[in-house]
């Protein structure tokens, strides 16, 4: 199975006005790597289940997720906002924005990966252990390593 | 203390499992021990009986409808959203701690009475645990409640026609000759499609806006057999369980197997599913195994068991039954009237409804024109289809304990269904309770069958029910005997329910419970 992160999905220091904006940048990412096929179409899939409930998680966590059609396979895009930008999450902005691409159908392993991952997020630990990190690769290997993909 | 959660959220990728850590984790800080089951996209791995049983409380941070909500059951909870469990864990837990430690104290008056939810949580259990027995009804009553709210829906539409329109709305719709005035078919391919020739505007010419309630209330029916169906096998093998279930239901329409037919393709149907989604594949088919392949194999199977294996056995029962009841038309004319009251309470909708309706109809015709005991049969098996419903509808007014909310509101439809001569009302309970059900309406009418013919009631019309009440000889003997065979069926099945009775009413209330009805 294709790594769900790597180094190219990982930007260290994203200046987004908005999270429509930092969305998008992260969305690029995917889009580049050939992991998302319709740009648009996905992201509006991200913003019609962002619009169902705001997806700020608490510890400065911003988690803009879709299962979309116009994914080709699991991905995470994953970027640090050192000025924080805001995902409505009652304590504040997020300075880590994590953006997942789920396809539409396909069996639950991928699934199992994700949820891992939604559990690692609420764990400090994890979330210090990203913001410290050196450089693009070794959070991409980091975060592949704690959510137990290949 | 120790606590079961829930978890859920609309994508199922995210909350569900940050609400489910953050349970755990907080759980653990503060000391107590909180097992999570997450009801997500990754699937669902059920929490097992004993860590129910173990439970003081429950957490529900759950955005969808809670799977498997009777297994908690009785058990003190808080209900507080996913959205909560992700940014305030600590609250969330605290009110569930609260909850638990105001919950009734052993030994109080409400302490019995929360325990007395227990057994039926369990025996609502869906785990290894329970009996087949249970699991089975579990399953059957899946189907049902879907199936509930079809019959009442359609079945009043149908009344309504009747009652706008008065019984030649039949032939107006379906063609045939009534009054001297012949008619064409101009509704009979319906769903499907007019019948040729015909549109909605001529419908509505010919037919009026009764003809129209009367089309989409059978329309309605038409979905009766595949929901119930559909719904058994979902209930089995969760969606894969869909597609086979209601294709199966569908094919009992042409072969003729009413509900009972319905009742076995959905547990078939079910069961292939079930099986398939616990086969071993390699892994680069299992992406395309609930999309293509299970749905593909399960569909072409269900297809080729209904119409091939069930199909021609029915249709040969069916054939051979009108020709016996041909055989018995000169005998004993009221040994005729019980078995042809027998054979309509029966399957209600199956083969051998069908085989007395089409004996009686058939033999109508002839009777109009050639004189014969055509009329008094006609009217012996539309009061024989009248019992049913009205005999539910008396059961659930006279003992409401022993049925779930939506059986005694189905109840209340069923007075105008059994009033109507839609035998149908009377199916939610015969498919849920069968071996209860069906003996008690097959006894009511039977005698009802029995008294007809002995009173001698002539009967012009195919259907109708009490709208052609007009059209009968002796109405009032005709009505003393539906009303007789209503209160036998009435009086047997509370006899049957009451026979366990503790069980039943409480299997009842723990159904209320996962249907989320107030107690």
């Amino acid at each position: 199975m294709t790594d769900l992160i790597t180094a190219e999905l990982v930007v260290l220091d994203l200046v987004a006005t908005d999270k429509a904006d930092a969305t998008r940048q992260l969305a690029q990412k995917l889009a580049d790597a050939g992991r998302v096929t319709d740009l648009d179409g996905f992201l509006a899939d991200v913003a019609a289940r962002e619009a169902q409930m705001a997806t700020g998680m608490p510890g400065g966590i911003g988690l803009p997720h879709a299962r979309s059609e116009h994914v080709t396979v699991p991905s995470l895009g994953l970027a640090r906002v050192p000025a924080g930008v805001d995902f409505g999450a009652p304590d504040g902005p997020a300075t880590l924005v994590f953006l997942i691409a789920a396809p539409a159908g396909g069996g639950s392993e991928h699934l199992t990966i994700l949820a891992a991952l939604a559990r690692r997020l609420v764990r400090p630990a994890f979330r210090q252990t990203i913001i410290d990190a050196p450089d693009a690769a070794s959070v991409a290997s980091y975060v592949q390593g704690e959510v137990g993909g290949q | 203390m120790k606590f079961v959660a829930v978890t859920s959220c609309p994508t199922g990728i995210a909350h569900t499992y940050m609400a489910a850590e953050n349970l755990e984790q907080t759980g653990k800080e503060l000391g107590h021990e909180v097992q999570v089951e997450t009801q997500g996209s990754a699937g669902t791995v059920p929490l097992s009986d004993d860590i129910i049983a173990a439970a003081d409380g429950v957490i529900y941070a759950a955005d969808l409808e809670v799977k498997g909500k009777a297994r908690f059951a009785g058990k003190p909870f808080v209900d507080v959203g996913v959205k909560k469990a992700v940014h305030d864990p600590k609250a969330v837990l605290a009110a569930a701690i609260a909850a638990v430690e105001n919950a009734p104290k052993a030994g109080t008056a409400e302490a019995a009475a929360a325990a007395a939810a227990p057994p039926a949580a369990s025996a609502a259990s869906s785990t290894r645990k329970v009996g087949a027995g249970t699991k089975a009804r579990q399953w059957l009553m899946g189907g049902v409640s879907y199936m509930i709210p079809f019959v009442a829906a359609g079945g009043l539409l149908i009344a309504l026609g009747f009652l706008f329109g008065g019984q030649e709305v039949v032939y107006k719709l379906y063609g045939g000759t009534w009054e001297g005035t012949e008619y064409q078919d101009i509704a009979g391919g319906l769903p499907v499609g007019f019948s040729s020739g015909a549109d909605i505007q001529v419908l509505l010419d010919k037919a009026g806006f009764a003809g129209l309630l009367f089309v989409i209330g059978k329309i309605a029916f038409f979905m009766l057999v595949p929901i119930l169906s559909g719904f058994i096998a979902f209930a089995i093998a969760d969606r894969p369980g869909l597609v086979p279930g209601i294709v199966g239901g569908l094919i009992c329409g042409p072969i003729g197997a009413g509900f009972l037919g319905g009742l076995v393709s959905g547990f078939i149907a079910g069961g292939l599913a079930y099986g398939m989604t616990r086969l071993k594949v390699p892994k680069g088919v299992r992406g395309i195994m609930p999309v293509v392949v299970i749905p593909l194999v399960t569909t072409i199977l269900i297809g080729v068991i209904m119409f091939l294996v069930l199909g021609p056995p029915i249709a040969a029962v069916q054939s051979a039954l009108e020709d016996w009841l041909s055989g018995l038309s000169g005998g004993n004319a009221i040994l005729l009237g019980a078995i042809l009251g027998l054979m309509m309470a029966f399957d209600m909708g199956g083969p051998l409804n069908k085989a007395a309706y089409v004996f009686a109809a058939g033999g109508l015709t002839i009777a109009i024109t050639e004189g014969g005991p055509g009329l008094q049969i006609m009217a012996a098996v539309m009061a024989a289809g009248m019992t049913p419903p009205l005999g539910m509808a008396v059961a659930t007014l006279a003992r409401k304990s022993l049925w779930t909310e939506a059986e005694r509101e189905n109840g209340l439809a069923c007075w105008l269904l059994g009033a109507s001569f839609i035998t149908e009302g009377a199916i939610p309970f015969a498919a849920a309770h069968p071996l209860r059900v069906i003996p008690s309406c097959m006894a009511g009418s039977a005698v009802t069958g029995a008294m007809v013919m002995a009173f001698g009631n002539e009967l012009r019309a195919p259907h109708g029910g009490i709208f052609v009440l007009p059209l009968i000889s002796n109405p009032v003997l005709y009505l003393v005997a539906i009303a007789v065979g209503t209160l036998i069926t009435a009086a047997l099945v509370i006899l049957l329910m009451s026979l366990d009775k503790k069980k039943t009413e409480e299997i009842a209330h723990s159904e209320d419970v996962a249907e989320g009805v107030p107690a």
